[in-house]
Parts: C-alpha cells; structure tokens; sequence
C-alpha cells in the first residue's frame, strides 16, 4: 500500500516537473491568442531560451544570468514575429514555422561554433542552475502519515522556476479579468475594430500581448535547460510548445482551465515514462507513443465538438486593417 | 441664434486616386438633428471618419464647439465631445454591456472601480434619456435594437456632446425606430446635438431640422428642412428628377404559377424556421413578403429555390410538385424557369474574385450559348456579359473588371440582369435595392414591375416596407416563421404592418391562404378599427 501511494506521489511529483514549462509557454500562447495573434513559434521561443540560458549560465556562472538572456532572446523573437505579422500583415501560421525553423537551425551551428560539443553546450555546473529548495520543517513534518509524504515529496523540493509558475497562473487570471490591460487584451483579440473605434491602438495593443508572451517563454526556455536539465541539448523542447498550444485550445483559452489541461498533459507524460517497459496485467505494455500522442488525440477530439466546445478568439489569426 | 457644434470648412480627401470629399463645408447647429443625405459613395462617411478622427483630412479645417481641432485618432475626438454609433455596431459579443462601456476610458489600471462607477453613471443616463438595458447582459443575448442603445450609452458615457449615427435605422423594425427617435428626442432635449446620416427621405423629413446633401464628394445644398421635400432632396442627391413612386398600373393577375401549402422547414440545428406557409403566387402579380429581417423569409426564399430541404408540406410549381421526400435541386428549377436574386449578393449572388462575365454565369455555366465543346468559350461568355451589361445599364461595361470592384448597385444589376433576361416565369428576388443607390432603386424597380406586366409571378422579400408597398400587390407578413397578416397592398400602411410584423394583431385565425378580395378588405377593416 506504502508502496503505490509512494509511487503516485513520485508521479505527480514528475507530473509537476513536466508540466511547468508547458504552464509557461501556454500562458505566454493565452496572451497572444487573446490579443489576435496565433502563436505557432512558442517551440521556437523556448528552444532559444533554453540555448541563451545554458550558454550564458555556462559562461557566466549564474542561472539568473542565463535567465535574463533566456528572456530578452525570446522577446526579441517575439518581436520578430510582431514585426511580421503585426507591423506587416504577414501570415501568422508562416512567420511562427519561420521562427521555429530558424532557431532549430541556429541553436546548433551557434552551439557548434562557440562550444565545439557537437551543438551542446558544456555541462552545468550545481552554482549555474536553479536547484531544488527545500522548505522548511519537511523532517519534522515527513511523520504526520498522508499528509507528510505529500508535503515532502510534492510540494516541496522544486526549484524556484516551479513555485514561479504556479503563482504566475493566478496572476494571469487577475490581469485578463481583473485588469484595464485586460479588458482592452481580450477586446482586440474578439473585435479590434471595437478597440480602434474606442480609441485604442490595436498595434500597440497587440505588440505588448507578444512582449508579456515573449518573457514568460524565456522563462520555460530557462527552465527546460538550466533547472529540469543542466545543459542545452539540440531540439531539447521536443514539441513541448506545441503542447502548449494544445493545451492553450483544451484549456479553452482560460488561464485555470489550461494550467489544468498543462498539468494533465505533464501526467500523461510522467505516466509514459514510468509506464516504459512495464507490463500490465491483462493489458500488456503499453506502447509509450501512444501515450505521448494522447494530447494532441485529446485536442483532436475536443476541437472536433465531443467535450464541449473550444471558441478561439473571434479575431485570433487575422491582421488587421483600417477598413474604409 | 444657436452656436455652432460642428463648423467643417473646404475638407479634402483622397484615397489613391478616388476623391471622397472634395472641399466640404458644413455647419450643425448646437441641439439640433442635421441630416446628411446622399447616395452610395457620395462620401458622407468618409466625412464622418474625418470628423471621427478615424482619418486624416489632406486639407481643411475641423471646429467642434468653437475650438480649431485636427484629430490624428479617434481618442482625441472622444475627448473632444464626439461620440459615433457605427452602421456594424462596434460591440465586443461576449463582453457584457458593462465591458463594452467602459472599454477605452476604464477609469485607472484596475477594472473594479471603473466598473462601479460606469454602473452607477450608466443607470442615471438610462434614467433621463429612457435608455434601459440590462448592463449585464452579454452582447450576444442582446436584440439589434437593444445593441444599438449600448451604443449610444457608450458614446454618451464618454461624455460625447455630439452624437454621429450612421443609417441607424437600418436593421430596426417600425416600432423600434420609433423607440429611437423618441430618444433622439430627449437628447435633443438636453442639448446633445444629432447627426445623421441616412438615405431614408421619410426619417429625414420626420426628425431633421437641417439637412444637408451630398453628392460625388460634395455638399450640394443645405436646407432647413421644413423649407424642402422629398422629391427636392431626392433630385438634389442624384442630380436628377427621380421618381419616388413607382409608376405602375394596375395588376392583371391570372392563373397561380406556384402554390404553397402548410411548409414547414427546420435548419440544421433542429430549429423551426418555417411553420405551415401557405399561400399562392399567380402570373402578373407581385407578392410581397414583409418581416423583421431574420425570422423566416431567406429560409422561405432558399426552400422556394430548391437550396434547402422543406420538412413537410409541399410546394408545386409550374405544375411541378415539390415536398419532403421529393426535392429538386435548384439547377432543375432554373431549368424549368424559376429564377432567384438571392438576399445577400457576396454570399451567394456573385464571387467578388470573379470577373463580370464569370459572375454573370454562374449557375448558367452549362447553357450551350456560351459553351463551346468541353470548354467555356470566353468570347462568348465575354459577350453574354456584354449584351446583360447593355441591357441593365451596369457601369462600367467592363466584363473583365473583377465583381468586387463594381458598386453594390451595379453588382445587383448584374445579377439582376443574369436571371432576368432568360425570361423566367416566376422570380424570386430577396433585398432587390439593399445597399444600393437610389438612381438604381428606380431603375430595379421599373424592371420587376416589367416582368409582372409580362404576365411573371414574382416573389419579392424585403426589409424595406417602402420597398414592399410600393412595388407589391398583395403582401404577406412572417413573424418568428409563421404567415402573421396577409394583407392587399393599397389597403396597407406601416402601422398595420409593423403590428402584424411583431404578430400584434389578433385576427388571424379567420385568416384564409388563398384569400379573395373581400378577406382582405375585413382585414383592412380590423387595422381601421386599431388605428381608430
């Protein structure tokens, strides 16, 4: 019985591990998609702050070092993609593949160049990472039965990028539904031409729904590189922004609802990976690409009208234009 | 001696190389309703836009309420007292009525306090103009008429001293305009100053004590509008004598060409659009049918062309019988000489992509006149278009330009053009002059009134109750899908069929589908006693 709950508790524990970059790049897709701008190069955003903030941590020494530079890469990019698709009028589906292709290129012939490891770069040290915290009064708690292991195990012992980002949920909330910058967010990307005849800038409005974005994928890409792992490896993200984005549609582009199809899309993750190799009775192994396949099978099957209905932004997608 | 609200002066505008205002000058008077007036693309809201800050004027000078302004956004019209109800409201749907006020002058970076303060300031100017709505009722949930008050509330929350509506009546029914003018009324009242931009002469001359004219990019003439008339404002925005009445004789009406009996049609949601219609449709007459827009005459229209399937009931035409289990497609009914002008031309009359004589084919793609073999012979197709452009006066006669770029007036012609000229024997033509100037309302009337004179039956369905009475010789009225009034078109007025629009009138059991004379002299008969 100890056993399976110990088990569980791990899992979850692995669940949340996985989950905080996707909480991450999914808020940052909930800022974007809400003010009419569709966020494919989330991956392309992640995967370059995960290679500025190895990069930097690795020379510098520090992960808050690497952090900042995780942040302004990603900004940069987002601004990019602004510039593309705001300024312009450019695709917004193009521009984001765009951006994903170019970092998934560049992260490796900048690694190759600056680092000579073949496209990683060199292993962090203990000092260059965010590391594990302990909270207080974990011992003296761990002998309260249930309640102790939990404590110890779950909520405890993660880094300060995972406590981040479960405050920065909550946060989200408050500012789409609580703030003036809300209000005006969730307007431009239902009716801009209600925002323009308002008086209001969709542009700038637009440019700093993509900024807010662009940060918190810094984050996610520093946290992939500097404190889930301590090194950049070549496409390290592996589809977790697209994941993101997933969960940004079955969450329903509401910050609670997608940090809960985040965490579920993390469990089935930490699922698959405990899974591997072991045999269930009466079922048999299960094939662990089935498993890392069922969200984007879930979002299928969501978009297609099964589990309620996913309205996107009336005006997510299109640029816009001053019509006469 | 009032003072100025609005004092324009030589105002230019270009877009490219089009000329939209071309040294404009106008004067609205403080408190009062001043008219604007002028057809399609004479640049009155492209004038708006300036005065909205929405554009840049290349050249002139803009006064509001005695300051010299020169507005690079809206924001700073705002603040400057103007407040502008859009023809396509400029609602955020799923924002509550609350939301969409506030939005732009929130009041702070924090929505509580905003919220609370517009809540209580938007109960007090419901209070003393009669604007109530529910302020927390989401957008969607709203009627047109109660959207378009949000609307306004929001203007006059952003302390607007100067109101711009743009053809506000359009998607209102009789009683709901009425509703706005009372408004008007009471703004007036507290010296809120009205503009108006309309092409309806009648809500002209009903609420305007000024009026001006516009016309190619310029005003034309100012006037008071107790000093003017229809006919004169009529003439001065075309250029031209125009005949507001439709010149017709009286209806010789023979055998039905089609009859309706108990059709009952559900869309795809399950919904009852339809409910039992039954009526007749005979060679030589005009049957129009009236209603607020959406309940049931573009699903009757799309039933009658064979586009979508009846439930129950049928439907026979040209001796041909239509019902449930029977359906024909609408090539086979063009086929048999059933046309449709469907209500809304970008969605289904013409693809704006296409070239003129592309458009003017569709549907007729096969007819062996323009083919030739395999192919589409594109001199033939060229000069199909020619010869319809020719005989429908649609400018410019450029079968190459793209469909888009035609005014709707003449997109309308063309498609006009394309079912009428094969000479059908019955028509069914749905918002014939929706968004089309008022030289080409004379001219789409003169046509379908030629086509009844030839012997067709025609079905006309239009939101326009002008429209209705005054090219229809009976008419029929749909309220929520259901045959509400039928009614002969000299014994109707628009009180009558506004109450029988909103199903008011309690008559109706008695009513008889395939009535004679005299049923619709009892129904003359009950709208007198109303009135009375």
């Amino acid at each position: 019985m100890n056993d399976i709950f110990l088990t569980v508790l791990l899992t979850l524990d692995a669940t949340i591990r996985v989950s905080t970059p996707l909480i991450f790049a999914a808020m940052a897709g909930l800022f974007a998609e809400r003010s009419g701008v569709v966020d494919i190069g989330l991956e392309g955003k992640m995967l370059a702050g995960a290679f500025a903030a190895a990069s930097v941590a690795s020379i510098v020494g520090s992960p808050w070092a690497g952090l900042g530079i995780a942040i302004l890469v990603s900004t940069s990019l987002a601004m990019l993609h602004g510039f593309a698709t705001i300024t312009h009028r450019g695709d917004q589906i193009v521009s984001g593949v765009a951006i994903n292709i170019l970092v998934a290129g560049l992260t490796i012939i900048l690694g190759l160049a600056w680092f000579h490891q073949g496209g990683l770069t060199p292993a962090l040290s203990n000092e260059s990472r965010f590391l594990s915290i302990t909270l207080p009064f974990v011992e003296q708690l761990a002998l309260i039965p249930v309640l102790g292991p939990i404590y110890k195990e779950l909520i405890s012992g993660h880094n300060i990028l995972v406590y981040l980002a479960f405050v920065v949920v909550p946060m989200v909330w408050w500012v789409v539904y609580r703030t003036r910058f809300g209000l005006r967010l969730r307007a431009v990307g239902e009716n801009p031409k209600a925002v323009d005849t308002a008086g209001l800038s969709v542009i700038k409005l637009r440019y700093k729904a993509l900024i807010v974005g662009g940060v918190l994928c810094g984050i996610a890409g520093a946290y992939i590189s500097t404190a889930h792992n301590a090194q950049f490896t070549r496409d390290m993200t592996a589809g977790q922004g697209y994941i993101a984005l997933a969960a940004l549609i079955f969450g329903k582009w509401r910050p609670l609802t997608v940090m809960l199809a985040c965490l579920l899309f993390g469990f089935l993750d930490a699922v698959a990976v405990r899974l591997q190799g072991v045999s269930i009775p009466g079922i048999g192994e299960i094939p662990v690409q089935f498993i890392e396949a069922t969200p984007y099978l879930l979002t299928v099957i969501l978009l297609a009208g099964f589990i309620g209905r996913a309205i996107p932004p009336k005006a997510v997608g299109t640029a816009y234009v001053k019509e006469r | 001696m009032k003072n100025l609200a609005i004092e324009l002066t030589g105002i230019d505008k270009h877009f490219g190389a089009v000329r939209a205002n071309h040294k404009v000058c106008l004067q609205v008077k403080q408190g009062n309703i001043h008219g604007i007036i002028g057809e399609n693309g004479a640049g009155k809201s492209t004038l708006m836009s300036i005065l909205y800050g929405f554009y840049q004027a290349d050249a002139g000078k803009i006064d509001v309420l005695g300051n010299t302004y020169s507005f690079t956004d809206s924001h700073q019209a705002i603040a400057a007292g103007i407040g502008m109800v859009h023809q396509h409201f400029m609602l955020v749907e799923n924002f509550t009525v609350l939301e969409n006020v506030i939005l732009g002058s929130e009041g702070g970076l924090l929505l509580a306090n905003g919220l609370a303060a517009a809540r209580k300031e938007l109960t007090r100017l419901g209070d003393e103009y009669g604007l109530k709505v529910d302020l927390d009722a989401t957008i969607d949930t709203l009627s047109v008429g109660l959207q378009q008050r949000v609307e306004i509330l929001k203007a006059l929350y952003k302390g607007a001293k100067i109101l711009i509506l743009d053809e506000p009546t359009g998607v209102l029914t009789p009683q709901e305009a009425e509703e706005l003018f009372r408004i008007f009324g009471a703004l007036k009242q507290q010296g809120v100053t009205i503009m108006l931009i309309t092409h309806k002469l009648r809500e002209i001359m009903a609420i305007t004590d000024q009026v001006s004219v516009m016309r190619a990019g310029e005003m034309v003439a100012h006037r008071d509008t107790k000093d003017t008339n229809r006919e004169e404002l009529a003439e001065l925005m075309v250029g031209r004598k125009v005949l507001l009445q439709v010149d017709k004789g009286p209806a010789n009406v023979r055998a039905p060409l089609m009859t309706v009996k108990h059709l009952t049609m559900a869309d795809k949601q399950g919904v009852e659009r339809l409910k039992d219609v039954s009526f007749e449709l005979r060679a030589g007459e005009v049957l129009g049918v009236a209603g607020v827009s959406g309940n049931g005459q573009s699903e009757l229209l799309e039933a009658l062309a064979g586009i979508h399937p009846i439930s129950s009931g049928s439907i026979e035409m040209l001796g041909v019988e239509m019902n449930a289990k029977s359906a024909l497609g609408p090539d086979i009914l063009r086929d048999m000489g059933v046309a449709h002008v469907p209500e809304d031309r970008h969605r289904m009359g013409l693809i704006t992509d296409f070239s003129a004589s592309e458009s003017a084919l569709l549907g007729y793609h096969t007819d062996p006149k323009i083919n030739s073999g395999l192919w589409l012979s594109k001199d033939k197709v060229d000069a199909n278009c020619q010869q319809l452009m020719q005989a429908f006066d649609v400018r410019p006669a450029d079968p190459h330009l793209k469909s888009a770029n035609f005014s709707g007036g003449n997109q309308q012609k063309l498609i006009l053009a394309r079912e009428m000229e094969r000479n059908p024997e019955i028509l069914l033509i749905g918002q014939p002059t929706r968004g089309v100037d008022i030289g080409a309302i004379e001219f789409i009337h003169q046509r379908i009134i030629a086509m009844r004179d030839a012997g067709k039956a025609v079905l006309l369905v239009s939101v326009e109750l002008d429209e209705i009475m005054s090219i229809s010789d009976r008419i029929i009225v749909l309220c929520d899908g259901e045959v509400t009034g039928r009614i002969s078109a000299e014994s109707a007025d628009e009180r009558t069929l506004g109450m029988m629009m909103a199903n008011a009138l309690d008559s109706q059991d008695s009513l008889d589908p395939f009535h004679s004379m005299d049923k619709e002299s009892s129904t003359q008969a009950t709208s007198q006693d109303l009135s009375a």
